[in-house]
């Protein structure tokens, strides 16, 4: 089939098997930050923008992107370098194989909640999975941030 | 103390990949794929124990895009071992790389090459293999001596005398004793007497198993694989695969996670051996549910306390018997067993007047274990330290004072530690400082909330090593760059840890420049010095050692080639950061004209490779104390707070040191509170999705806060110790205690669920 859809801007147009997953459309066109945790929606990995809205592109078909826009975090790469610094200054990225699924649901909090309390920022970012930070250096990351912002 | 300034070392200075991960850049295993690598997939066992009685692929075969189908008849016949230890490895030789004798559910039966994924898929449904059962060993402690052996065959073959025997179904086993362990027993006034239970818990990291294959330019193999111990898997897969090592090269790109898991070859033989066949690159990816059943997760141990002490609370002697579960391979059997108890009785060398420490360690057919984060220690210290605090409960003791009167204190000799000194030891310090940064005098006594919920508190202590003694090498290459800057060349492998960046804060300190002058490559077989690998908690320690040598030879390198540009001898020079100075004069050469010198008309060397190994694994020590609010109704334990204080000797990059210290923590409080690991009657593992094996999430670990007590470490680097492994041993001992403290109930098998909570009452 057949499928038309704006991916970071650009509009592309492909033939794909019915049953093509997001996740694999979108590294197959070169959005290789989007990562395969699991195979269950449990990790938040995956995690890219349609029309805005953070979803797991591993538990979606492609074709259910036709017609609608997808951010992936190369796309999205100075409104991420806005704030990844700060968590770069935790050493909280460490492996970093979490951090493009979390960054990208990161801007989708900050987006939805510009100024989160931290049981907000636990709230939003519980369904991506770290085995590495213990997370608490993400939320100090993400809390240095938004001080900043504040002067 | 011995207190030093430094200017790069002891600063929290940004991991040198940071922005390039945060920003998602393509830097991973998977991420340098070409388009044309054929896909790998693994046809596995769904019995625990079968011997291949026939195998048909003609149909599987005839699926378009199959390149090629592999059975035991396709492979060679020499076994190997996939632990990724220093040869002559002390796990056995027992796996071929398919094996007509599958041993555990999961157990490789074909290896499927094609095209694209639908096809191995395809393929994959189509293979018709018939089995012939065997009676499986699915429980550990009937193991030993069981009619059944997980390795009947005759080749099996240890490299290592460790007491094992293929015909016992034993990896290994052995006795450690010091002093009259019965004799002291016997005079004690109480003598604890407990069994406990850790599971085969798994890593987890984000990213799974996988390794790509392709023939290089030279004809040689080349393997891109996210594993910690490059050097190690090309040693691995030139002994299963046949061929020597200079036909191999191993490099590893960025990791995403390791925690031990790839200290093992796990999957690095099944594509190697694809692209040998074929000629064409292989891709072999593992999804998780392969990751969670055929990886190399904790040995599951079963281990028995008895404790000797005397009424006002000396403890007196200790007697550990572990049985270790090595599940149907031995890798890394007869040495993770040996922490749980090296590594915990010489926490209480104070007061310790005799010890014996003995184990086995058994074959079943269950996953194959492997190497994990605190490597046996671990299931150690959750032992011992819940039994030191029932001992504190029954004496009626402050279980922090009751640690006081018992641990291992600077100076000391550890007898149940290889008889080491402890020459940094600040563990009575940070036992000091948990207790009154946490609150300990508030926080322990039990508080009623009047809400069917209690607050109380637990406490433990933690040791582990910052290498293997007399065996780990590592190795570094510092060389001048021509502009004045620095190439550091390593064999060590950054897994998200910071490797990397703490050794190149290394050099920044020996050659007085920025982080930032120093450039950092690793790993390749072809270009890295040797290095065991990242494991056993040794790079900083081992690796770091080795940088600051090699820098002191560049140094003198550059000073060399200085003087002869000053027409002077090189005694009468000094290294000045950016210049070389002919000393009591104002006469110099800078490092980049230096540096420009070395490429023209020079004979003089300006890169230096150093290597280091040491006869000693200094330990790291921590306290770790933890407040819960437990549910009675519902047995839900909540984390309110986990104080830890660390001493890893002088921390180089205390951000790193921090995230360390917390990662371990959650990691720990993964495996006391819902991390489970459990299998069928027929063997079938349950928690083979992260849908049921539950990691911790930022809504499951309460309040975190690391301190640090320094101690100088005088044969580290800096005085530097480890950190990397120590960290996840305090939650299991610290979190089964509070437990105690609000129900009565001394919980000894993890992990301990809400169900086990709610439905244990008192005994």
């Amino acid at each position: 089939m057949e499928i038309k859809l704006n991916l970071n801007g650009r509009t592309v147009t492909d033939h794909i098997d019915a049953g093509l997953l997001l996740i694999d459309f979108l590294r197959d066109h070169g959005c290789l930050s989007v990562k395969r945790g699991c195979e269950t929606s449990n990790c938040g990995l995956c995690t890219v923008l349609m029309d805005g809205k953070p979803i797991l592109s591993c538990s979606m078909l492609a074709a259910r992107a036709d017609g609608h826009s997808i951010q992936t975090l190369e796309g999205l790469q100075e409104e991420a370098a806005d704030f990844v610094g700060f968590i770069a200054d935790q050493g909280a990225d460490q492996c970093g194989f979490c951090n493009p699924g979390f960054v990208m649901n990161t801007i989708a909090l900050l987006r939805e909640i510009p100024d989160p309390t931290d049981d907000e920022i636990r709230a939003y970012l519980a369904g991506n999975l770290c085995r590495c930070s213990g997370y608490d250096g993400q939320l100090r990351g993400i809390r240095n941030y938004l001080d900043s912002r504040k002067g | 103390m011995e207190q030093r300034q430094y200017k790069t070392v002891g600063k929290s200075v940004r991991k040198k990949d940071s922005m390039q991960l945060l920003l998602g850049k393509p830097v991973y295993t998977q991420d340098v794929v070409p388009d044309n690598a054929l896909v790998v997939k693994i046809l596995r066992s769904p019995h625990p124990n079968a011997i291949v009685r026939e195998i048909n692929t003609t149909a599987a075969r005839k699926v378009p895009d199959v390149v090629g189908i592999y059975t035991w008849e396709d492979v060679p016949q020499t076994r190997f071992a996939i632990a990724g230890q220093t040869y002559p490895e002390p796990s056995p030789y027992d796996r071929l790389i398919i094996d007509r004798h599958v041993r555990f559910v999961g157990d490789v039966v074909a290896i499927i090459a094609a095209e694209t994924e639908q096809a191995a898929e395809k393929a994959k449904k189509l293979i018709k293999v018939k089995y012939d059962l065997l009676e499986p060993v699915l429980d550990f402690r009937k193991a030993k001596d069981n009619a059944t052996l997980v390795h009947p065959e005759e080749d099996w073959f240890p490299p290592c005398e460790v007491g094992g025997d293929n015909k016992r179904n034993l990896v290994a086993s052995g006795l450690d004793e010091h002093g009259d362990v019965d004799g002291v027993m016997a005079s004690c006034d109480i003598v604890l007497d407990r069994t406990y239970h850790t599971k085969a818990f798994n890593q987890a990291m984000m990213e799974t198993f996988r390794t790509y294959t392709d023939m290089d330019r030279y004809g040689r193999l080349h393997v891109v694989s996210s594993t910690q111990i490059v050097f190690h898997a090309r040693r691995i897969l030139s002994r299963a695969l046949g061929i020597p090592k200079s036909k191999i090269r191993v490099e590893k790109p960025r990791i995403g996670g390791g925690f031990g898991a790839k200290q093992t070859a796990v999957c690095e033989v099944y594509p190697a051996f694809v692209t040998l066949k074929t000629g064409r690159p292989a891709m072999l990816i593992y999804t998780r549910e392969e990751s969670q059943i055929a990886g190399s997760p904790r040995h599951e141990m079963e281990i028995r306390v008895r404790l000797g002490a005397s009424k006002d609370g000396k403890i007196r002697a200790l007697d550990l018997y572990t049985l270790s579960n090595s599940g149907a391979y031995g890798e890394h059997g007869p040495t993770t067993v040996g922490l749980s108890g090296h590594k915990s009785i010489p926490l209480y060398t104070g007061s310790l007047e005799a010890f014996r420490f003995g184990y086995d360690v058994v074959y079943t057919n269950l996953q194959a274990a492997g190497a994990y984060r605190g490597y046996g220690a671990t299931q150690g210290i959750f032992a011992l330290e819940t039994t030191v605090n029932e001992l504190a409960e029954q004496l009626g003791m402050d279980p922090t004072v009751l640690r006081d009167r018992n641990m291992v204190k600077e100076g000391m000799v550890m007898p149940a530690y290889y008889g080491e000194v402890a020459n940094a030891c600040a563990l009575d310090r940070c036992m000091a400082h948990c207790r009154d940064m946490f609150g300990w005098e508030e926080k322990y006594p039990v508080r009623d909330m009047g809400n069917g919920k209690v607050r109380c508190a637990g406490v433990a202590m933690a040791m582990q090593g910052s290498c293997i003694s007399s065996l780990d090498v590592g190795s570094a290459t510092v060389k001048l760059s021509d502009d004045g800057t620095y190439n550091l060349i390593i064999g060590a492998a950054d897994m998200g840890t910071g490797c990397d960046t703490i050794l190149a804060q290394m050099v920044a300190e020996c050659m007085d420049c920025s982080v930032e002058d120093v450039a950092v490559f690793g790993a390749d077989t072809d270009v890295s010095p040797y290095d065991s690998g990242s494991y056993a908690s040794s790079t900083t320690y081992i690796t770091g050692k080795a940088v600051e040598k090699a820098c002191t030879d560049l140094k003198k390198q550059i000073c060399t080639i200085g003087a002869q540009m000053m027409g002077c001898a090189e005694e009468e020079v000094v290294f000045e950061s950016t210049r070389v100075r002919r000393v009591n004069t104002d006469q110099t050469v800078s490092l980049q004209d230096i540096s420009y010198k070395a490429q023209l008309f020079n004979d003089q060397v300006a890169q230096a490779t150093a290597t280091h190994t040491s006869p000693v694994s200094p330990p790291p020590y921590m306290v770790g104390m933890v407040e819960i609010e437990l549910d009675k109704l519902t047995g839900l334990v909540t984390i309110l707070d986990f104080m830890a204080v660390v001493d890893c000797g002088i921390p180089i990059n205390p951000a790193l040191a921090r995230i360390q210290t917390e990662g371990g923590l959650v990691q720990g409080i993964g495996h006391t509170l819902m991390e489970n690991v459990t299998y069928d009657a027929k063997g079938r593992p349950i928690e083979s999705s992260f849908l049921q094996y539950k990691l911790p999430t930022r809504l499951d670990m309460g309040k975190l806060r690391v301190e640090f007590e320094h101690s100088y470490e005088p044969t580290g680097p800096f005085g530097a110790k480890s950190i990397g492994e120590i960290v996840i041993n305090t939650p299991a001992p610290a979190i089964a205690h509070a437990i105690y403290r609000a129900t009565g109930v001394w919980h000894r098998e993890l992990p301990i669920t809400p169900e086990k909570v709610a439905m244990t009452k008192p005994e």
